[in-house]
């Protein structure tokens, strides 16, 4: 048996709290919603988490979901008013002090790359955009993807590698790489078995594996077959090969909103429409290409509305963030017993 | 008023009595659950975006069509648009939604559907009043909030 305790509710939001970000040290957690702001979290004295700073001003509407830069200087935040924006604390206090346009309209998501070389950003435009870090603060778009039909809702980037991925209201998953002979952006895979919305994805530890969440109910996750790999279909080209090993279905009564795959724990968490949260772990198996995974923890009611974002803290083991409608940033411990 | 209508002649229905209170539901120590006649009669006098009829009137809601489940706090609103091809018909959708928003407490879960068979895009309708993010950025619209709020502005009356 496992268990989900609280360990704290935070409140500070006005209104729907849309994501929760670590800082990469795990010391730091931030929160953006309906209200316009964002919330850094840290740990005072007495080692209670606490609001030690709200960043407003940035957006004229919703911020949607926020990044730390794998260095943590930097936070970007997607805003539904079109923008990015780029805060730091040079100046000795956060702010933001760039603004990437382009979009046509809301832009629903960013990530850094690994290397901070790269962020991406995807919108209800239908686009995904890659801009590269030239120089110090200088931002300079490198591709515009428009390979989605509909609105994009996700974009993450591989942990290892410069594969983006990305997932849309049009029900599909693409991967998108660079061509190093002539630097342009192509996408390279589209998955498609999600039966509508795919809301959210995240990679595992060594990038082999990720899952994807959706209107669908179900929780998906997908495993690379390499071109030297026996399981891989014969006729393809030297692209590896993605592939939907494990459908979890039933375990979801209202859409999935947020998926995050802890790179310490390998277990995978999930934030549901039906106010739920709940944990997954792969069992054991025979075949490696057939892997099963079983739910080995639910909290029912973990928010009292829907739960939008879900976070595993990335250094410390089992300590989990959520936020939701209700205005709400929870804390939580997971307990293996 | 718009010079030419989608459907020229729409079939007006008679609007149903009021809602008799009973001595126990005046009874303020007695809990009583939400039912599907409370939530038809926050739903029944929303205008119609074209014409100045509720959708009571055009049978476009009715109490049949509206299912509650208090125990997981599910409501489920079918609507049905007059003509099949009624551009008017997420418009009308997500003027039931934001009246359900504002009126019912916020446990519940509501879900905004075209009854089925009545809309030629009922799917990519339902798909779009369902998506909490696309309402979202849809009610920060000042433009479209105004259109809303005149069409459950009269439902107060």
């Amino acid at each position: 048996m496992s268990k989900l305790e609280t360990v704290q509710c935070l409140k500070g939001h006005e209104g729907r709290v849309w994501n929760v970000a670590w800082h990469p040290k795990g010391n730091l957690l931030a929160s953006c919603g309906e209200d316009k702001t964002i919330c850094i979290w840290s740990k005072d004295a007495l080692g209670k988490w606490q609001n030690k700073t709200k960043l407003t001003e940035g957006h004229s509407r919703t911020i949607r979901e926020i990044g730390w830069s794998p260095c943590g200087n930097y936070i970007a935040s997607a805003s539904f008013d079109a923008t990015i924006g780029i805060w730091d604390k040079k100046s000795g206090e956060w702010e933001c002090n760039a603004t990437l346009e382009g979009h046509e309209n809301e832009v629903k998501s960013i990530a850094w790359a690994n290397n901070g070389q790269l962020l991406a950003s995807c919108s209800r435009d239908k686009s995904v955009w890659v801009w590269e870090i030239a120089d110090e603060d200088e931002y300079e778009c490198a591709a515009v993807l428009n390979a989605h039909t509909q609105d994009v809702k996700k974009v993450k980037w591989h942990p290892t590698q410069d594969i983006l991925a990305s997932v849309s209201y049009d029900n599909s998953i693409k991967l998108f790489k660079e061509d190093l002979t002539d630097h342009d952006w192509t996408c390279s895979t589209t998955l498609t078995s999600h039966d509508s919305t795919v809301w959210s994805l995240a990679f595992n530890k060594n990038g082999s594996k990720f899952a994807t969440v959706s209107d669908d109910k179900t929780l998906k996750i997908w495993k690379e077959f390499n071109c030297n790999d026996p399981e891989k279909n014969k006729g393809d080209s030297n692209e590896s090969a993605w592939k939907n090993i494990c459908t979890l279905s039933g375990y979801h009564s209202r859409a999935i909103y947020d998926v995050s795959w802890c790179h310490l724990s390998d277990l995978i968490v999930t934030g549901c429409g039906d106010d739920a949260i709940r944990i997954f772990k792969e069992s054991d198996y025979i075949n490696k290409n057939e892997p099963s995974y079983e739910m080995i923890c639910v909290c029912e009611k973990a928010h009292n509305q829907d739960v939008n974002s879900v976070s595993w803290n990335p250094v410390i083991q089992g300590l989990l963030a959520s936020c939701s409608d209700d205005g709400t940033v929870k804390l939580w411990q997971f307990k293996e017993l | 008023m718009p010079t030419s209508y989608e459907n020229v002649n729409p079939k007006i229905y008679e609007k149903s009595e009021n809602r008799e209170l009973t001595v126990e539901e005046e009874d303020e120590l007695i809990s009583d659950e939400i039912d599907c006649r409370e939530v038809f009669d926050l739903l029944r006098n929303v205008s119609d975006p074209e014409y100045p009829l509720t959708l009571e009137e055009l049978n476009v809601v009715s109490q049949n069509h509206i299912k509650v489940i208090n125990e997981t706090n599910e409501v489920v609103v079918n609507f049905t648009p007059t003509v099949p091809h009624c551009s008017m018909a997420t418009l009308i959708g997500l003027s039931l939604r934001v009246q359900l928003l504002r009126a019912l407490p916020s446990r519940y879960k509501v879900d905004i559907c075209i009854t089925p068979g009545s809309h030629a895009s009922e799917t990519a309708v339902n798909k779009q009043l369902n998506d909490k993010e696309r309402v979202a950025a849809a009610l920060e619209n000042p433009h479209l909030t105004e259109v809303i709020n005149h069409c459950i502005g009269k439902t107060l009356l």
